[in-house]
């Protein structure tokens, strides 16, 4: 009966091709350590975002006179309001938790070499239409944060030459943050941007499995097939789709079935995600004031500014940049250019190995630069300024474009180790 | 190399925590307990008595202030509500809101979210520091909140409160001191007895500005067991299926 059902499907739509080309007969690799589960903690967090978005929307409305009331109308009066919130606001932070750390992931085992240079391409748009999508979300509550945040991060678009004012203007509809803007942000915010994100991720994931997952050793688990017996290989208990195989010309190497092996390891990544993620849902949805501001459950008052204005914490290290430098046109131009670098890592990483494990002390450290100073600079973005922290935010500004140049230095003959045959 | 990294990750972190340490003030922690129904319904009470006069809280019911602190719908509307209609009405006065902004200097804020914007050990400590000060408005200052427009609307609870000055020895050399604000005894109630009025209060603002709290913290526990036995049994299912790797 079932079977009969599923040839009928089979036949005018493929639909256990597909899953078997994607899930079932995916050759993994098998040495996924803990990095490797953020990719599909990302893919959780996404549709908790957009299923309690959904939700939020039937009780939240979008005006300047009603956006903060209905916020607290959803905490108060509508059932379990308060739980879709957090998991809401949690998320947010949670996203862009889970998707600093899976770029890292990518950063230490070289992820984005040849061939995967537009799987990366995808992921740093997925990474830029996040940071849209999350700036538009905090403006919709309309407390004072979200009006005076959004007024810092509008204003920098008003440095460009020649167009800044015009262009601030046109973002917000009105000469100041006002109703408009909040009803265009909450429109890019609930379709424009979740869908452009949605199709985005489509995109990664048929980008990933085109040229395969990488790994922690950084070696191709599919390889020209001449014949040779490979001892100890995992993988010839399983069969695995010809489309990578194709047709005997390849073959598979330390490498397993995504489903059930990396489905039930992911369901442990996810339940130990939830604890922590629902520790802060339900015991400090606040997040130490980093998740969700103080000031903001004071309603907007274009009249009075808040003592300290900072960006929520995901975009601190990039504030920092922003103010770290002197001018402000250029302030702004390096901090979309600590971006523009991160995408073009691809092209500036110029070494044939991919894995840290098997590169140079000097790449180590350096990527230990990389991550102290991205850490220092989001510190920095929370703290006011001072001078001793503008200093110390500006070398650590100057350490962060380092990485790149040291990188498109010391790469091209770079002293590595050789590389294992097998998977580890 | 690792050395001087270190060292500037601790000088950042030390900056960093004086930056947080916030206010020049010192704030009393606030002895309040979410758990105590009592104290809420004394919160509740002062509230209505001496704050709704002036402020509101917009964005909370009656109905959910009663069911919350276990007060039953006709003994709160005969006790508390003496404003309102309907038990579902939010905790609103009838005081013509663009006069208050004239008398007081600026708006008096709504509170439902007060203690969410301010914290718990601040509405405590900023309600137990309000002093004499013949050179303001209404004859009071506020060690927390300097110059602050608010009159001292529970001085008939605490009497009048004056900043106590000591000639103490320091150093060899005799020096006023300021040691501390204290009252001159014509209010109703003890030192004691006032923090414990102003402690009830600030547990009531706390409740209010995240009534969900109780809620979260019972239903939080319930989920993070179920979500420890379910890690339990999906490690148990992963390294099951994963014999066939190793």
């Amino acid at each position: 009966m079932f079977k009969n059902f599923m040839n009928w499907i089979e036949y005018r739509m493929p639909f256990m091709e597909k899953m078997n080309l994607h899930v079932m007969q995916y050759p993994a690799p098998k040495n996924f350590n803990f990095w490797y589960f953020f990719g599909s903690l990302a893919m959780l967090v996404l549709v908790n975002q957009i299923l309690t978005g959904i939700w939020l929307t039937m009780n939240f409305e979008p005006s300047a006179e009603r956006a903060f009331a209905s916020v607290e109308y959803i905490m108060r009066d509508v059932d379990y309001g308060w739980l879709l919130r957090y998991m809401h606001s949690t998320g947010a932070s949670a996203f862009f938790v889970v998707v600093y750390l899976h770029m890292l992931r990518g950063m230490m085992y070289g992820s984005y070499q040849k061939p995967r240079e537009l799987l990366w391409i995808f992921g740093m748009l997925i990474f830029l239409v996040l940071m849209a999508e999350a700036f538009m979300g905090y403006l919709l509550p309309w407390g004072q944060m979200s009006f005076w945040g959004a007024q810092v991060i509008i204003s920098i678009f008003g440095v460009i030459p020649g167009i800044g004012d015009d262009l601030t203007l046109w973002i917000r509809g009105d000469y100041v943050i006002s109703g408009a803007t909040l009803n265009r942000f909450f429109a890019l915010h609930v379709i424009a941007l979740p869908l452009v994100l949605v199709i985005l991720v489509f995109l990664h994931i048929i980008a990933l499995h085109e040229v395969g997952s990488n790994n922690p050793d950084g070696i191709d688990v599919k390889r020209p097939n001449d014949g040779t017996k490979i001892d100890n290989n995992v993988s010839d208990k399983f069969t695995f789709h010809e489309y990578f195989t194709k047709g005997g010309k390849k073959i598979i190497v330390d490498a397993i079935p995504f489903h059930p092996y990396y489905t039930v390891k992911d369901i442990v990544g996810v339940v130990g995600f939830l604890l922590v993620f629902c520790a802060v849902i339900f015991f400090a949805p606040e997040g130490g004031g980093y998740f969700l501001e103080a000031p903001n459950f004071e309603p907007a008052n274009p009249m009075k500014t808040p003592d300290h204005i900072a960006p929520v914490w995901y975009f601190t290290p990039f504030y920092a940049i922003l103010r770290a430098v002197p001018d402000q046109l250029f302030g702004a131009i390096f901090m979309f250019l600590a971006i523009i670098f991160l995408a073009l890592l691809p092209w500036l990483d110029r070494c044939p190995v991919r894995s840290v494990r098997y590169r140079s002390n000097l790449h180590k450290w350096n990527l230990v630069n990389f991550c102290v100073s991205f850490v220092v600079l989001g510190v920095l973005g929370v703290l006011p300024a001072t001078p001793t922290y503008t200093l110390i935010a500006q070398i650590a500004s100057f350490t962060y474009f380092a990485f790149f140049g040291l990188l498109w230095l010391y790469s091209k003959n770079e002293k590595t180790k050789p590389l294992p045959v097998r998977l580890s | 190399m690792l050395k001087q990294l270190l060292s500037v990750l601790a000088l950042v972190a030390s900056s960093a925590a004086f930056a947080a340490g916030g206010p020049a003030v010192h704030l009393d922690k606030a002895p309040i307990d979410l758990h105590d129904k009592e104290s809420l319904q004394r919160g509740a009470k002062m509230f209505q008595n001496y704050c709704l006069g002036c402020h509101q809280m917009e964005y909370q019911r009656y109905s959910r202030t009663f069911r919350d602190l276990g007060i039953p719908d006709e003994v709160g509307m005969q006790e508390l509500a003496f404003t309102a209609n309907k038990v579902g009405d939010y905790i609103k006065n009838a005081a013509p809101k663009a006069d208050l902004a004239k008398w007081f200097g600026a708006p008096p804020p709504d509170l439902t979210n007060v203690a969410r914007v301010r914290g718990p050990d601040w509405l405590y400590t900023y309600l137990r520091s309000f002093y004499a000060d013949p050179t303001r408005p209404f004859g009071v200052n506020n060690d927390v909140f300097p110059l602050v427009g608010m009159p001292h609307v529970l001085q008939e609870l605490q009497g009048v409160p004056y900043k106590k000055h000591e000639t103490r020895l320091v150093d060899g050399v005799s020096k006023d001191v300021y040691v501390g604000i204290v009252t001159d005894g014509t209010g109703e109630l003890s030192t004691e007895e006032y923090d414990r009025a102003v402690a009830d209060l600030v547990n009531y603002l706390e409740y209010t500005g995240e009534p969900s709290k109780l809620e979260s913290h019972s239903l939080g526990i319930k989920v993070m067991i179920f979500l420890l036995i379910f890690f339990v049994l999906a490690f148990l299912l992963k390294k099951e299926y994963w014999k066939d790797v190793h």
